[in-house]
C-alpha cells in the first residue's frame, strides 16, 4: 500500500519531466499525467481507512547526518488536501486548452512540478521534507506568473516571491530551533509533537511559523501581495495560487502549528482571530467597489480565507473544536473548487472581451446562457447558499466562532451579507442588463470550457447536497489532533 | 401515505430538472403540463397526508431521510416533520401553487422564457416544502435560503431591465441580513440545547423561566430573520421592489407563501417565544408599525401592483402583531385567508395588466368592469375579503387577531382598527380607479382591452370562492363555531388559547372594526366614484403628507444615504488609502530596506530565467539522487 503514496509523488514528477521535453502537445501530455495522479488519488481514497491512523507511510533515510528522513504519510487531513490538489490540477490544465501559451512544455511542466511540491507539503511528516515541498511549490508558480503573466508581472511577482520567501525563512528558522531543542536530533513531526517547550519558547516558534503561513493564506495585514499577484498572473496561475497554494498555509497551521506549539496558540490565537475577522470584513468591503473582476475575486478570497483561519484558531480556543476544524476541512475543498471556477469564468470573459472591467460588460446572459447558469451556480457556492458546497464549511466555521465569542461570530457573519453584495453586483454588471457593442456577440462556452465548468458545478452541488463523505474522511484525524493539543496543554 | 412524504418535495424538484433541461426543446403545452402536473400530484399527496393525520391519534410524525452534516456532537439529519401545522402549510403551498401554475400557462404564454419560468416556479415549490417540512432549523434554513434564491431569480426574470435586476439583488441582500439573524439564532440554540431538532429543543425549553435572557436572545435573532423574509420594519423595502417579477410570482412568492415563512417559523417556535415576553412585545410593536406605515404608503400609490405590495407588507404586519400578542392560531388563520385573497388579488391584477398590455398605472385604467367581468367580480370578492367585511374570510382572521390585541393592549387595538379602515380605503380606491368610471387610457388601448383566457380566469374563480368562504375553518365561539383551526393546531401551539372577553365586548370590537371599514369604503366611494378623482401625475402638486406617502416616506433614500453610500465611500478609502498606501507602503518600505542591505547578493542574480529553471530541476534531481545513493 505504501507504494501508492510513492506513486502519487512520482507521477507528477515524471510527468513534469516528460512534459518539459515534449513539444506543442504538452497540454495533452500534462493533462494525461494529471488525470493519472487523480486516478491514483482515487485508488488511495478507496483504500483509505477513515480512522486517525497514518496510512500509506513512506520512510526512507535521506540525510542521516542531520536526522533528515524522507518521511511521508496520509491521514484524513492530508487526504482532503490531496483530493483538493488532484481534482483541481486536471481542471486547471484543462482550463488552459483554450489558450495557446508560448512554450507550453515549460508551462505545463511547471504546473506538474508544482503539483509535486504541493503533494509533498500535504503528506510530509518530516519538517525538512515539508520545507522542500514548500519551496518546490513556490518556485514553479513564481515562473508561471512572472513569465506568462500580464501587466507589471516582473515587479509584482518579485514582491510576491520575496515576501513569501521571507516568510518561509522565518519558518525555516523555527524548524531549526525545534530541531535543536529536539533530543532525538531529527526533523520528524512526531518528535516535534512530543517536544516540551515552555510558553515563551512556544510563542516565538509560533510567530516564526505563523508569519510564513499568514503570508501564504494570506491573513490581514499580510495580504497586500495577493491582489496584485492574482491580477497580473495568467489565469491558470491565479487558479493554482488561490485554489490550491493558499491551502498550504491553512494546512501548515493545522499540521505544524496547532499541535506543535499549542501554548503559543493560546497566547496569540485571540489576536489571530481578530486579524482574521478584520480581514473578512475589510476585504469584503473593498470588494464592494472593485471594477476589475479579477481583483474583486482576489479580495473576496481574502475575506473567505479569513473565516477559515478565524474558525481554525477558534476551534483550539473553544471547548469543543471538532466542528470548526471539520468546517475548515470542507471549506478548503469548497473554496478551492469555487475560486478556480470563478477565475475560470473571468478568464473566459477576458479572453472573449479583452477586458477585466465589469463596467464594460453586461447582458452576457442573453448571448451565453450556459456560461450565465454555470457562473451563477459557482457564485451561489461562493456565497454559501445551503445546498451548495460553500454552506457546510461556512456554517461550521461560524458556529465555532460563535462558541468562542458571540461578537466574533456576529462580525464574521457579516460575510453572509457582504459576499452577496459584491458577488451579485458582479453578476449583475457582467451577466444581466442589456448587451453593449462589446458583449452583443459573445460565444457561449463550448468544448473543454464546458467540461471544466460542468465538473465544477457538479462538485458545487454534490458536495452541498451530500457533504457527509467528506466529513467522514477527516473526522477521526481531526478529533485526534484536537486530543493531542489538549493533552499537550494539560502537561 | 405519510411515508411517501419525501415525494412531496421530490416531485417539484423533478419538474424543475425536466423543465430546466428541456426549457428550449419542449413545447409550451408540455412544459405547462409537467410544471403544473408535479404540483398537482404533490397537492394530491398533501391532501392524503392531511386526512391521515386528521384520522390518526398521533399528530406528529418525523420521517428521517439521511444524515446531512454529522461531525463532533453536531448531528443534522435531513428529516421531515409532519404535524397539523406543516400539513396545512403543505395544502396551501401546493393548492395555491397549483392554481398559480395553471394561471401562468396563460399569463406567460408569449414569453420566450416560458420553460425557464416554470422550472423556477417548481424549484420554488421544492424549497418551500423543505422550509415547511424540515424537522430542524437547518433543513428549514435550506428551504429558507432556497426560496430566497428563487425569489431572486424570479424578480430578475426579465433581467435585461436594469432596475429589475437591481430589485432582485436588493431582495437577496436584504433577506441575507435576516438570514444572518437566523444563523446566529441557530448557533445559540445549538450552544444552549445541544441540538437543532424541534422535537429535542422544545421539550427542553420547558425548563426555562419566562424572561430568560438566552431564550430572549434566541428569539430576537429569529425575529430578525423573520423581518427579512416577511418584509417587516426595517427590512421591508425589498418587497415592493419585488413586484418587478412577473405577476404570478408576486402572487405565489411575494404574497401567498414565501413571505409568510417568517410567521410560520415563529409559530413553529412558539414555545421559545412564549418564554420571551419582551421580544413578543417588540414583535407586536414592529408588526403594528409596519402595518400602519405600509397602509399609509398604499393609499397614494398609482401602480396597481405597488398598492397590492404595500397591502401585503401591511397584512404581514397584522400577522406579526398577532404573533406578538400570542394569537398564534389567529395569525396563522390570517396566513391562510391572506393566501387566498391576496393570491386572488394579484392574479386579478395580473389579468388587468394582461388586458392592459402590461400597463400597470391605474391612472390609465377605469371602466374595466364591463370589459373584464370575471376579473372584476373576483377582484371585488378579494377586495371585500381583505377589507374585513363579514362573512368573507378576511373578517374572521382579522377579527381573531384584533380580539387578542384588544385583550393585550387597547391602544394597539385602536391603531389596528384604524389600519384596518385604511386597508378598506386603499383597496376600494384601487377597485374604483380600475373598474369604475371612464377609461382614461388611449383610444387604441381601450379597443384592445380584453378578458383573460380561461387558464387565467379559472384560478381566479377558485380563489374567489375560497376567499369568500375560507372563514369557515375558524368561526369563533361567539358565532356558535368551534374555531376548527385553533383546535387543529392545538397540539403544536400548546393548546387552544381562548379569548377571555364576554360576548358583548366581542360584538362591540367587531362592530367597531367593520364600521370603520364601511366608513372608509364610503369615503373612497365619494372620492373616486362620485368625485371622479384621479391621482395627479408624478410631478403634480401634493400636500406635504400626501407627498411623504407617495414617496414611501423616503425610506429607500434614507437607507441609501446612511448605509449604501457611506459603505461605498469606506470601500474606496480602504482600498486607495489603507490597502495601497498604508499597509502596502509599510511592506514595500521593509522590502526596500532589506534590498539595500543585500546588494552583495546581486551577483547571484543573473536574471536569466532559463538558468533558474535549470538550477531548480538540477537541485531537486540532485536531492533525489542523493536519496537513492544514501539508500
Amino acid at each position: 500500500m505504501e507504494q501508492l503514496l510513492l506513486l502519487l509523488l512520482i507521477i507528477p514528477f515524471v510527468g513534469s519531466l516528460v512534459t518539459f521535453m515534449s513539444g506543442a502537445n504538452a497540454k495533452i501530455i500534462g493533462l494525461i499525467f494529471s488525470l493519472l495522479s487523480l486516478a491514483v488519488a482515487g485508488v488511495m481514497l478507496a483504500n483509505f481507512q477513515p480512522n486517525a491512523a497514518l496510512q500509506f507511510e513512506l520512510n526512507y533515510p535521506w540525510i542521516p547526518e542531520f536526522g533528515i528522513k524522507f518521511m511521508a504519510g496520509v491521514d484524513g487531513i492530508s487526504m482532503i488536501t490531496i483530493l483538493l490538489t488532484n481534482v483541481l490540477v486536471p481542471l486547471i490544465i484543462l482550463a488552459g486548452f483554450q489558450h495557446n501559451h508560448s512554450k507550453p512544455n515549460a508551462f505545463y511542466g511547471l504546473i506538474l512540478f508544482m503539483q509535486l511540491g504541493l503533494l509533498i507539503v500535504f503528506t510530509a511528516l518530516d519538517a525538512f521534507l515539508f520545507y522542500i515541498g514548500w519551496e518546490a511549490a513556490l518556485i514553479p508558480i513564481y515562473f508561471i506568473c512572472a513569465l506568462w503573466g500580464g501587466k507589471d508581472r516582473i515587479k509584482v511577482n518579485m514582491k510576491f516571491f520575496v515576501y513569501t520567501i521571507a516568510g518561509s525563512l522565518f519558518m525555516l528558522l523555527g524548524m531549526i530551533y525545534l530541531y535543536l531543542q529536539n533530543p532525538d536530533n531529527n526533523f520528524a513531526l512526531a518528535s516535534f509533537y512530543a517536544l516540551n517547550l515552555d510558553s515563551v519558547q512556544q510563542s516565538w516558534v509560533f510567530l516564526a511559523f505563523f508569519l510564513a503561513f499568514a503570508i501564504k493564506m494570506p491573513v490581514f495585514p499580510f495580504h497586500t501581495w495577493q491582489p496584485d499577484t492574482y491580477t497580473s498572473a495568467p489565469a491558470q496561475g491565479t487558479m493554482l495560487l488561490s485554489g490550491i497554494m493558499l491551502k498550504m498555509g491553512i494546512y501548515g497551521v493545522i499540521r505544524w502549528l496547532l499541535p506543535v506549539v499549542p501554548l503559543g496558540v493560546q497566547e496569540w490565537g485571540g489576536i489571530v482571530i481578530i486579524l482574521s475577522i478584520i480581514g473578512i470584513t475589510y476585504a469584503a468591503i473593498i470588494a464592494f467597489t472593485r471594477g476589475d473582476s479579477k481583483r474583486l475575486i482576489a479580495y473576496s478570497s481574502i475575506s473567505h480565507v479569513g473565516l477559515i483561519s478565524a474558525g481554525i484558531f477558534a476551534s483550539v480556543l473553544s471547548q469543543n473544536g471538532v466542528q470548526g476544524l471539520q468546517g475548515s476541512m470542507i471549506q478548503m475543498l469548497s473554496h478551492g473548487i469555487n475560486v478556480v471556477g470563478l477565475f475560470f469564468v473571468i478568464d473566459i470573459l477576458q479572453s472573449r472581451l479583452g477586458t477585466l472591467k465589469i463596467s464594460e460588460m453586461g447582458g452576457i446572459a442573453k448571448s451565453a446562457p450556459l456560461l450565465a447558469i454555470t457562473f451563477l451556480i459557482i457564485l451561489l457556492g461562493t456565497v454559501a447558499l445551503p445546498g451548495t458546497n460553500g454552506f457546510p464549511g461556512e456554517f461550521l466555521l461560524l458556529m465555532q466562532l460563535f462558541e468562542y465569542n458571540i461578537w466574533a461570530a456576529a462580525v464574521a457573519g457579516l460575510t453572509i451579507i457582504f459576499s452577496a453584495v459584491y458577488m451579485f453586483r458582479m453578476y449583475q454588471k457582467t451577466m444581466l442588463g442589456t448587451t453593449n457593442d462589446l458583449t452583443v456577440v459573445f460565444k457561449d462556452i463550448a468544448g473543454s470550457e464546458k467540461v471544466v465548468l460542468f465538473s465544477i458545478c457538479f462538485l458545487v452541488i454534490a458536495l452541498g447536497v451530500y457533504p457527509k463523505p467528506i466529513f467522514e474522511i477527516s473526522e477521526a484525524s481531526v478529533q485526534q489532533l484536537l486530543q493531542q493539543i489538549q493533552i499537550k496543554l494539560q502537561r | 401515505m405519510i411515508n411517501l412524504i419525501w415525494l412531496v418535495p421530490l416531485l417539484p424538484l423533478i419538474g424543475f430538472i425536466i423543465n430546466g433541461l428541456g426549457r428550449n426543446s419542449f413545447s409550451k403545452s408540455a412544459i405547462g403540463i409537467i410544471g403544473s402536473g408535479v404540483v398537482l400530484a404533490a397537492f394530491a399527496l398533501s391532501v392524503g397526508i392531511f386526512f391521515e393525520i386528521e384520522g390518526s391519534e398521533v399528530k406528529s410524525h418525523t420521517i428521517y431521510l439521511f444524515d446531512w452534516i454529522s461531525t463532533g456532537s453536531l448531528k443534522i439529519p435531513l428529516s421531515f416533520l409532519i404535524d397539523p401545522l406543516s400539513s396545512v402549510m403543505l395544502l396551501i403551498i401546493t393548492g395555491v401553487g397549483f392554481l398559480i401554475h395553471i394561471y401562468s400557462i396563460g399569463y406567460m404564454h408569449n414569453d420566450e422564457g416560458f420553460g425557464k419560468f416554470f422550472s423556477y416556479l417548481n424549484l420554488f415549490i421544492f424549497f418551500m416544502m423543505l422550509l415547511v417540512l424540515g424537522s430542524n432549523y437547518i433543513v428549514m434554513f435550506i428551504g429558507w435560503e432556497g426560496v430566497g434564491l428563487c425569489s431572486y431569480l424570479l424578480i430578475g426574470f426579465w433581467y435585461t431591465n436594469k432596475s429589475y435586476a437591481s430589485a432582485a439583488k436588493k431582495a437577496f441582500v436584504m433577506n441575507r441580513i435576516g438570514d444572518l439573524g437566523f444563523l446566529l439564532g441557530v448557533f445559540l440554540i445549538f450552544v444552549t440545547f445541544g441540538s437543532v431538532e424541534f422535537a429535542t429543543i422544545f421539550p427542553m425549553a420547558a425548563a426555562y423561566m419566562p424572561g430568560d435572557t438566552t431564550i430572549a436572545l434566541i428569539c430576537l435573532f429569529l425575529f430578525i430573520a423573520a423581518c427579512g423574509k416577511s418584509a417587516q420594519l426595517p427590512l421591508f423595502t425589498w418587497l415592493p421592489d419585488a413586484m418587478a417579477g412577473p405577476t404570478p410570482v408576486s402572487a405565489l412568492i411575494h404574497a401567498a407563501t414565501m413571505v409568510t415563512a417568517g410567521i410560520y417559523m415563529i409559530t413553529r417556535s412558539n414555545v421559545l417565544f412564549d418564554l420571551a415576553p419582551v421580544i413578543q412585545h417588540l414583535i407586536a410593536i414592529i408588526g403594528l408599525a409596519t402595518a400602519v406605515l405600509a397602509a399609509l404608503i398604499a393609499i397614494t400609490q398609482t401602480d396597481i401592483k405597488k398598492v397590492l405590495a404595500y397591502s401585503t407588507v401591511s397584512q404581514l404586519g397584522y400577522m406579526f402583531l398577532g404573533l406578538g400578542v400570542g394569537a398564534y392560531s389567529g395569525s396563522f388563520f390570517h396566513v391562510l385567508t391572506h393566501a387566498f385573497f391576496k393570491a386572488l388579488l394579484f392574479l386579478a391584477a395580473g389579468s388587468v395588466i394582461h388586458g392592459m398590455h402590461h400597463d400597470q398605472d391605474m391612472r390609465n385604467m377605469g371602466g374595466l368592469k364591463k370589459k373584464m367581468p370575471i376579473t372584476f367580480v373576483t377582484m371585488l370578492i378579494g377586495t371585500i375579503a381583505i377589507s374585513g367585511i363579514p362573512p368573507f374570510s378576511g373578517f374572521f382572521s382579522k377579527d381573531e387577531i384584533l380580539a387578542h390585541v384588544f385583550e393585550y393592549n387597547q391602544l394597539m387595538w385602536g391603531i389596528g382598527v384604524f389600519c384596518a379602515a385604511l386597508t378598506a380605503f386603499y383597496m376600494f380606491r384601487m377597485l374604483f380607479l380600475t373598474f369604475y368610471g371612464q377609461f382614461r387610457g388611449t383610444h387604441h388601448a381601450e379597443e384592445s382591452v380584453h378578458e383573460s383566457p380561461s387558464t387565467m380566469t379559472f384560478p381566479l374563480i377558485v380563489l374567489a370562492i375560497l376567499s369568500a368562504i375560507g372563514g369557515i375553518i375558524g368561526i369563533p365561539e361567539v358565532f356558535g363555531g368551534n374555531n376548527w383551526l385553533a383546535q387543529w393546531l392545538s397540539p403544536v401551539l400548546n393548546g387552544v388559547r381562548p379569548i377571555h372577553l364576554d360576548h358583548a365586548t366581542e360584538y362591540i370590537i367587531m362592530s367597531v372594526s367593520v364600521g370603520g371599514a364601511v366608513v372608509a369604503i364610503a369615503i373612497a366611494y365619494f372620492k373616486y366614484i362620485k368625485g371622479n378623482h384621479v391621482p395627479v401625475a408624478d410631478a403634480g402638486e401634493r400636500s406635504f403628507l400626501a407627498n411623504l406617502s407617495y414617496h414611501k416616506f423616503y425610506v429607500d433614500e434614507l437607507y441609501n444615504a446612511i448605509i449604501v453610500k457611506p459603505l461605498e465611500k469606506i470601500s474606496v478609502i480602504f482600498y486607495r488609502i489603507f490597502d495601497k498606501k498604508i499597509i502596502d507602503g509599510i511592506v514595500n518600505g521593509l522590502g526596500l530596506t532589506a534590498n539595500e542591505s543585500s546588494k552583495g547578493l546581486r551577483l547571484l542574480q543573473s536574471g536569466n530565467v532559463g538558468f533558474y529553471l535549470f538550477m531548480m530541476v538540477v537541485g531537486i534531481i540532485a536531492l533525489f539522487i542523493y536519496t537513492f545513493l544514501a539508500l
